[in-house]
């Protein structure tokens, strides 16, 4: 029997090791699996790169793991924000390393670590820092900047509702991240609201096939949350 | 006396030129106020780039969905035919070419079209870039939207921009609180002035050279 509920986010994150890159969904708060980051805090894997369009919020999730001084990269498109104090004083400090990334270069070099991609051309970023030192090409009458996948050991997402083949659809727009790092990881952890009985999910509406998620853990809504 | 535009007249000139039926992208800041000015019976798909089409306006207060925001991370609704998606579904919009019109405020725009929005480049800056680049090169035409000079004065159109650059030769129109510029391959060209702007006075603010209006 395929059964891929795990009993707590500590179960869930067996096996992630010091040192491993470890992508995060989420789009600010929307999305952001914060009991799976809460439980990479207790866990104690250190060294990480992570993977997230964001460096943190406030000082909860994703800020907190920065603040425990346990990120050494962070690769991301949009980290400066009026509350991200923890990625500005571990950055400005010089103890975070900063890979920033165009958000679309950022979605699709994951979405290519995930469909087994090599690398890919694209006119974002041509002519621009962040395009330096890449090699160039031009491509249909524009020039093309070669990209390469993202690839992670760990993805940490955050879903609406799971079964236990893996199987996901997402709420609104926390969907974000979540389906195509869940591609792009060895091992994807998946939070969910709600498990549900094989089936129960309309196979139309399955946004992420279970193919793509090894673990799944039932995380209750948090109090007055809309459901 | 020169009638300067406010920020919201700005944004209601740049609603009015966008074509019913349009695609568009608002960029976090200025453009946002954009959706505020679509006369009522328009209709315009707003995306937004977290994975939303169909974006409609702010909840009433105690409404808010914080599964449902925008780019800004500032609650939303969905309209009726709305649809959600994931990041790379939404940037295929924008790289694909599928968005009609974005706009995006901006640091400084050259008389080519090359914009700066994303970093001052200053020490010690921090800088993010978002979607910038991929709206800015992806999308079907870039509207900028800016105050028409620094706050120390200085014009923010210019023959070569000083901040890194978001992309080159992308903008094709220019919305500020003094006129309404389209970058040509012959110049600038002034499709609209603030009442009492002379040409000469409008001139005199912008960093390279307008042609006759």
């Amino acid at each position: 029997m395929i059964d891929k509920i795990a009993p707590s986010a500590a179960a869930a994150l067996a096996g992630l090791p010091d040192g491993a890159t470890v992508m995060i969904g989420g789009f600010g708060g929307a999305g952001q699996p914060h009991e799976l980051i809460d439980a990479l805090i207790a866990q104690g894997a250190s060294r990480l790169t992570i993977v997230n369009n964001n460096a943190g919020n406030g000082d909860t999730g994703l800020a907190a793991l920065i603040a425990a001084g346990r990120v050494r990269k962070i690769v991301c498109s949009f980290p400066r924000q009026p509350d991200s104090w923890h990625f500005d004083r571990m950055y400005r400090a010089g103890r975070l390393e900063l890979e920033l990334v165009p958000q679309g270069n950022l979605a699709e070099r994951i979405r290519a670590a995930g469909a087994g991609i090599g690398a890919f051309f694209t006119p974002t970023g041509y002519g621009t820092a962040l395009a330096e030192g890449k090699e160039v090409r031009e491509l249909g009458g524009r020039m093309q900047v070669l990209e390469h996948p993202i690839h992670a050991d760990f993805a940490l997402i955050k879903a609406e509702r799971g079964d236990r083949w893996g199987n996901l659809t997402y709420r609104k727009t926390a969907r974000n991240f979540g389906p195509i790092m869940a591609m792009a990881a060895k091992v994807t952890v998946a939070s969910v609201h709600e498990v549900v009985p094989l089936g129960s999910i309309d196979p139309e509406a399955v946004v992420t096939p279970g193919v793509y998620v090894q673990r799944v853990v039932l995380v209750p809504r948090p109090a007055g949350a809309t459901p | 006396m020169i009638a300067k535009w406010s920020r919201d007249q700005i944004a209601a000139r740049v609603a009015r030129d966008i074509p019913d039926g349009a695609v568009v992208n608002l960029g976090i800041g200025l453009p946002t106020l954009v959706a505020n000015h679509f006369a009522p019976g328009r209709e315009v798909l707003l995306h937004s780039e977290n994975g939303v089409l169909g974006m409609g306006p702010a909840p009433p207060e105690g409404r808010e969905d914080w599964d449902l925001i925008n780019a800004g991370k500032q609650p939303v609704t969905l309209l009726p035919g709305g649809s959600f998606f994931h990041h790379a579904d939404s940037f295929a919009m924008m790289r694909g070419g599928h968005i009609d019109i974005c706009v995006l405020g901006a640091f400084q725009v050259s008389g080519a079209g090359d914009l700066a929005n994303w970093h001052t480049g200053e020490p010690g800056a921090i800088p993010a870039v978002g979607g910038a680049m991929d709206l800015a090169t992806g999308a079907r035409a870039t509207w900028v939207m800016m105050e028409h000079r620094t706050k120390q004065g200085e014009p923010k159109i210019v023959p070569r921009c000083t901040y890194p650059l978001t992309g080159l030769a992308c903008v094709k129109r220019i919305y500020t609180d003094l006129a309404v510029l389209e970058v040509t391959p012959a110049g600038l060209r002034v499709l609209e002035r603030a009442d009492g702007l002379t040409m000469a006075a409008l001139q005199a603010v912008t960093g390279v050279a307008l042609a006759d209006d």
